[in-house]
Order: C-alpha cells, then structure tokens, then sequence
C-alpha cells in the first residue's frame, strides 16, 4: 500500500517535471518578468525597484536610470559585469559569469532605463 | 638536592602552562583587533557580546521575534536527547567524557585548536567522530541529527566560557593554516562571486530580500543552532557550524566543500579567532 502511494507521487512529480518546459516556452518572460524572478536576475535581493516587493537594500534603489545612465550601453555594462567598475562590488557579474543569456541581459537593460 | 627537585618541578610546570596557553601571534591578534573594531566603530549601538545575535542585534523587531522564540525553545527535547547521548555508554562501556580531557563544560570553548602533533586543526565535532571511531562505535553523519544534538549540548554547558582560539606565535604550520582560512574568508567564489566576508563584513545589517545579514563577528558563539529553515527541510532543524558553511556556499551557487576538511577546518579556525573574547552563549534558535 505505502509502495503504491509513492509509485502514485513518483508518476504525480514526472508529470509536474515534464509540464514546466512547456510552460516556459508558452510564456516568453518579461524585460520586468526576468528582473524579478529569484532564480535569474533576482534584482529585488539587493535593490529597490518600483513595482517589486520586499526588497533588500545591500545596493542603491533603482530610480531615475536615464539621468544617471544616458548612454544605455553603460548601463548594459553594469549589468554585464559589475566588478569593471568595482572588483570588490557585492553585484554579481550577470553576463560574465553566464548568470543571464546576452539577451536577457539585453531585455533587463531596457526595462531598468524605464525606471 | 630537595630543593633542586622543587625548582625543576617549579620550572616543569611554568613551561607547561606556558605551552597551554601559548601566545597569540602577534599578526593574528592585529587581525582580530582590526575585524572586531571595524563593527565596534561602525555599529556602535552593540556591545562586543551583543554581535552573538547576529540578524537579531542589528534591529529591535527581529530581537524582540528571538526572544519570544528563546523563551520556549522548539529544541529543548532534542537538546536533551544530546544530553543522553554524550552520557550513554558505549558497547566498550566507556563514554564520550572518556575522548577528553576537559571536563566538559570547558569543551566547547577549548576548540577549534591547533594540533601540533598532527599539523591541523582540530575542530570539536570532529573529535566527536573519532571518539566513537576509537572506541569501535559506526560514525555517525556528521552536521545534523545526532551528531549536531550531542555537539549543541555542549555549547548549552559551556555557556559563559570565553572563546580563545589561539595561533601560537612562532608556528609557521599554525599560520599557514589561519592564513589558509582567512584566504577563503574573502575569496570571491561562486556563480554569484560572493566572499563570506562581502555578505557578514560590508553587507552586514543589511538586508538581501528580508534576510539581515549577520555580521560576522560572533557568528561562532551559539552552535550548533536550530533553524527554523533546517527543520523544514532535511533533518530536524539542529545544524552544525560546518553545516552553515555549506548552505552559505550553495547560496552563491558554488560547490560546498566536505565537512571536516582542511577547507572548512581552516575557515572554522580563522572565523572563530575572529570572535575571540565572545562569549559561548549556548545553542540558539535562528530563522
Ligand atoms: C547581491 C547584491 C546585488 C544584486 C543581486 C544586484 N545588484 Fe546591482 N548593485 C549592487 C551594489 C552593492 C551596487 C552599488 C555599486 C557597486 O558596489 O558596484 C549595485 C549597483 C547597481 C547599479 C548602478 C546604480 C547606480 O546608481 O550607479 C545598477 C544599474 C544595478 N546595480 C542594477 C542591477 C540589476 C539590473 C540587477 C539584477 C539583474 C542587480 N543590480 C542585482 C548589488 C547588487
Ligand atoms: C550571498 C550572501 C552570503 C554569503 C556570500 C555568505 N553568507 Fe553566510 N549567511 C547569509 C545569510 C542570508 C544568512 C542567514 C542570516 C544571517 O544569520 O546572516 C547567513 C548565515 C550565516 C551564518 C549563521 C549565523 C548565525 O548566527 O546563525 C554563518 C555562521 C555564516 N553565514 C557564515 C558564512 C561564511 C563563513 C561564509 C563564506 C563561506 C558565508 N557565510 C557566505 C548570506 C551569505
């Protein structure tokens, strides 16, 4: 009887594993969607961001991206790789360490300039 | 030819204290003054002994949320079961007391010490392991269950003992070994790139999420803990410090080490040198 139950959850799980990429391809994620999802680019850990809840404070809040980042591709760069600019940086090097595909990156950047 | 005998007595006995309390090295007491003033200066709401709380010091919410915890701790059985452990006999009739030298609520402050003889550090739960080894007992798993219950209930007896990790001066292979530590203390590592030292020094009291970062100054004076996290996961909440080191590795995505070798050893030794003159404050509760 025990057995059975957990051949039943076995088959339950498999169905579950073998949904999710299915899921992932009918959903193509967000500039927003990537920016926030904890297991990507999990921006909230350390920075405010207008629409996100619970945010740390480890960087600064992200307001007013254009003034501070005119030329997009310096804030692309921050993104790729954080220690360019401070090796000691608590910022993980996003693009450096294939944390974010380039075009992740590229669609996290948009959204980022927006704010 | 008495009064010979007294004075080599005399001068025996100076020379063992003398190699039982050997003197710190002079450069890893200028690291620990150096570690324990940047948070003296910089949080300077906390006393030295206040840092033991670690998240819970740095706001009074989350103290206020541990002390309602401490008051009836979820752990208290197994603490107990620790208790059993430590005093029941082994098949050969001996019993854990028998591996030590200390009695045993001077146990958990005597460790992590350097072993000259065997040129490593020897960490408490460690020897718990070999105790049983050397006494014909099956290891146990090491970092949870039984292993982290008898460990707590030593840290719960040496509450009020002083942490006192020395390096003694003039030890090149003691040094090498803090020096082996500390390295990987502030090494970046991991997808994430994160030191130990980026999140408990510069990120402490800060928060990731609604994590408080600890700082790393009297991180090593409560465990093993019970976690709240543990105790929904695998096991039964009860972790040792070795243990942590493993989740704080997983979490910046990097390959945790194996319990109870040189890698974590070192660290054990050079973060517990850190917090010395912290006091033990028994095992506690954490989220
Ligand atoms: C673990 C902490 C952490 C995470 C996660 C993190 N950052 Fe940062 N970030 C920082 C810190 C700290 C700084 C401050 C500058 C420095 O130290 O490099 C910073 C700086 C920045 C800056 C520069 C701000 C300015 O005013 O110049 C931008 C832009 C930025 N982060 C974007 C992001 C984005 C987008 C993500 C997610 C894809 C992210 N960060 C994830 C810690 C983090
Ligand atoms: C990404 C950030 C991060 C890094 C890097 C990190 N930790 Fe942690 N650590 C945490 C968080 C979050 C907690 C849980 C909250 C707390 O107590 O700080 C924690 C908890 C701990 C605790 C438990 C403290 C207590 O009182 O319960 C210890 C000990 C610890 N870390 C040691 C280390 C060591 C040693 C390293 C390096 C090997 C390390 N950490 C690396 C984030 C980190």
């Amino acid at each position: 009887m025990k057995k059975r139950i957990s051949s039943i959850s076995a088959v339950i799980t498999l169905a579950t594993l073998f949904a999710m990429p299915v899921e992932l391809v009918a959903k193509e994620m967000s500039g927003k969607d990537l920016t926030f999802d904890r297991k990507l680019g999990n921006c909230l850990a350390c920075h405010m961001i207008s629409g996100g809840s619970q945010p740390g404070n480890i960087g600064p809040p992200l307001i007013a991206m254009k003034a501070r980042y005119p030329d997009v591709a310096d804030l692309r760069a921050q993104i790729h790789d954080a220690t360019v600019a401070n090796p000691n940086t608590m910022m993980p090097p996003f693009g450096r360490h294939n944390i974010l595909s380039a075009d992740q990156i590229d669609k996290i950047t948009a959204f980022i300039h927006t704010l | 030819m008495k009064k010979i005998t007294i004075t080599m007595a005399i001068a025996a006995m100076l020379s063992s204290t003398v190699a039982l309390s050997a003197q710190q090295s002079s450069a890893v007491q200028a690291d620990i003054d150096a570690y324990q003033a940047y948070f003296l200066d910089r949080f300077s709401n906390v006393s030295l002994q206040g840092f033991s709380k670690g998240p819970y010091a740095m706001s009074d919410d989350k103290m206020m949320q541990f002390e309602a915890v401490m008051e009836m701790p979820p752990f208290e059985d197994l603490l107990e079961k620790g208790g059993e452990l430590w005093e029941k006999p082994f098949a050969n009739g001996n019993t854990f007391s028998s591996c030590f030298e200390e009695e045993p609520f001077l146990i958990r402050a005597a460790y992590p010490r350097w072993n000259a003889a065997k040129g490593k550090v020897d960490t408490l739960e460690q020897a718990l392991v070999d105790c049983l080894v050397s006494n014909g007992e099956k290891k146990w798993g090491t970092g949870k269950g039984k292993h982290a219950w008898v460990a707590a209930h030593l840290t719960t007896l040496g509450e009020g003992t002083f942490i006192n990790v020395i390096v003694p001066e003039g030890d090149e292979a003691a040094l090498a070994a803090y020096n082996d530590g500390k390295r990987f203390y502030y090494a970046k590592r991991g997808q994430l790139n994160l030191s130990c030292a980026n999140c408990h020094v510069g990120g402490a009291g800060m928060r990731a999420r609604g994590n408080t970062l600890s700082p790393g100054l009297g991180q090593t004076t409560h465990f093993p803990v019970w976690r709240g996290k543990w105790a929904k996961s695998k096991g039964d909440g009860f972790g040792t410090i070795q243990r942590r080191y493993g989740g704080c590795n997983k979490q910046v995505r990097a390959k945790p080490f194996k319990r109870h070798k040189s890698q974590y050893d070192n660290l054990e030794f050079f973060h517990t040198a850190m917090s010395n003159g912290m006091e033990i404050t028994g095992t506690e509760y954490r989220e």
